[in-house]
């Protein structure tokens, strides 16, 4: 398996397990325009997950497809962090953890930009824009409800407190992403750590909100160590696929 | 939640030379209301510029249509139809 292959498997798994997550939020939001406001995310990354894991398929050569990879590999293939499978909880845990990937997510594809690789750097480009905007969406409900009622506070600072330990992850490098940072294809991960931290720092303290002292993090999902959720997360992702094989709508 | 106040949208599109009211929604402050406008009514390319007014501010006409409409019903000669144009006046 190429580093790059799976480097950008790791990317694609991000945007599509997120997506998911965010697509679960259709018809539930809590006001109309907030739920198409979420809608809008989730399609925003499906799209990129879509051009991420076609180019993998392509890389890896063995004639897999975007629907392949997404719809047919178990738990311990996906790529993904495990922030982005976290279950979607109240609207505060929904926010900050969307918060907490954008930042990353925002760094990271600002560095993409410049990737040796011109096919990552092009989809780098095109993502930037929108995920620009995930960020400013993001941060403005951070500090919305961080600094708002003593209510949403207090359920804005439980979701950072429960959400922090899988922040590590996004910033600290797995072995295919140091070597595809060595490469010039993909970002470094050490340069954008100074980067998130400042960033989040920056939005919680204007939100009112506290940073945990712990300083213990998860980790593994980058690996293919998953939580229990991302399990049920395929089982419903993938119902189709399994029960219909190579149907198409 | 209930409580947010209701704002019109006023749409302009990238050719066009006025907003055009595009529908309302629901939002909190005047901040979220253009975020939200972008997100329910910009999804398709719709527009380069938003206006957002709560909708507590705009006045509507009340009068009867009688005495307030009726009266321009017959004045045909405030069309501009009674003008011969040239033939070089071209696109009118």
């Amino acid at each position: 398996m190429s580093a790059t292959f799976s480097y950008v498997l790791q990317l694609g798994d991000n945007a599509l397990i997120l997506s998911h997550r965010l697509s679960e939020w259709c018809g539930h939001g809590p006001v109309l325009e907030q739920d198409i406001a979420l809608t809008n995310i989730a399609l925003d990354l499906l799209g990129q997950a879509r051009l991420l894991l076609t180019y993998a398929g392509e890389i890896e050569g063995k004639g897999r497809t975007e629907d392949d990879l997404a719809g047919l590999r178990d738990a311990h293939e996906f790529r993904n962090v495990l922030l982005v499978e976290m279950p979607n909880g109240d609207w505060a845990h929904t926010i900050v953890r969307q918060f907490f990937f954008d930042v990353y997510h925002y760094y990271h594809y600002q560095a993409l930009v410049r990737s040796r690789d011109e096919r990552l750097a092009a989809i780098a480009q095109k993502a930037l824009k929108e995920v620009t905007y995930h960020l400013r969406y993001s941060s403005e409900w951070t500090i919305r409800l961080g600094d708002g009622t003593p209510e949403s506070h207090q359920r804005m600072q439980a979701a950072v407190d429960d959400l922090w330990m899988y922040t590590g992850e996004l910033t600290t490098p797995n072995d295919v992403e140091r070597q595809a940072a060595e490469m010039g294809v993909g970002s470094d991960l050490t340069q954008i750590r100074p980067l998130w931290e400042a960033k989040v720092r920056e939005i919680l303290t204007e939100a009112t909100l506290h940073i945990p002292e712990n300083p213990w993090m998860q980790s593994g999902g980058k690996d293919g160590r998953h939580t229990e959720h991302l399990g049920y997360i395929l089982a419903e992702m993938q119902f189709l696929q399994r029960a219909y094989p190579g149907q198409q709508w | 939640m209930k409580e947010w106040p209701l704002w019109e949208v006023f749409i302009r599109s990238k050719q066009g030379l006025s907003h055009k009211h595009a529908g309302s929604l629901h939002a909190a402050d005047a901040a979220m209301a253009i975020e939200n406008a972008r997100d329910v009514y910009c999804r398709r390319n719709e527009g380069i510029s938003i206006w957002v007014v709560e909708s507590k501010y705009i006045h509507a006409s009340t009068e009867d249509q009688e005495a307030f409409f009726d009266p321009s019903n017959d004045k045909v000669y405030r069309h501009p139809t009674f003008y011969k144009l040239p033939d070089e006046v071209k696109h009118m």
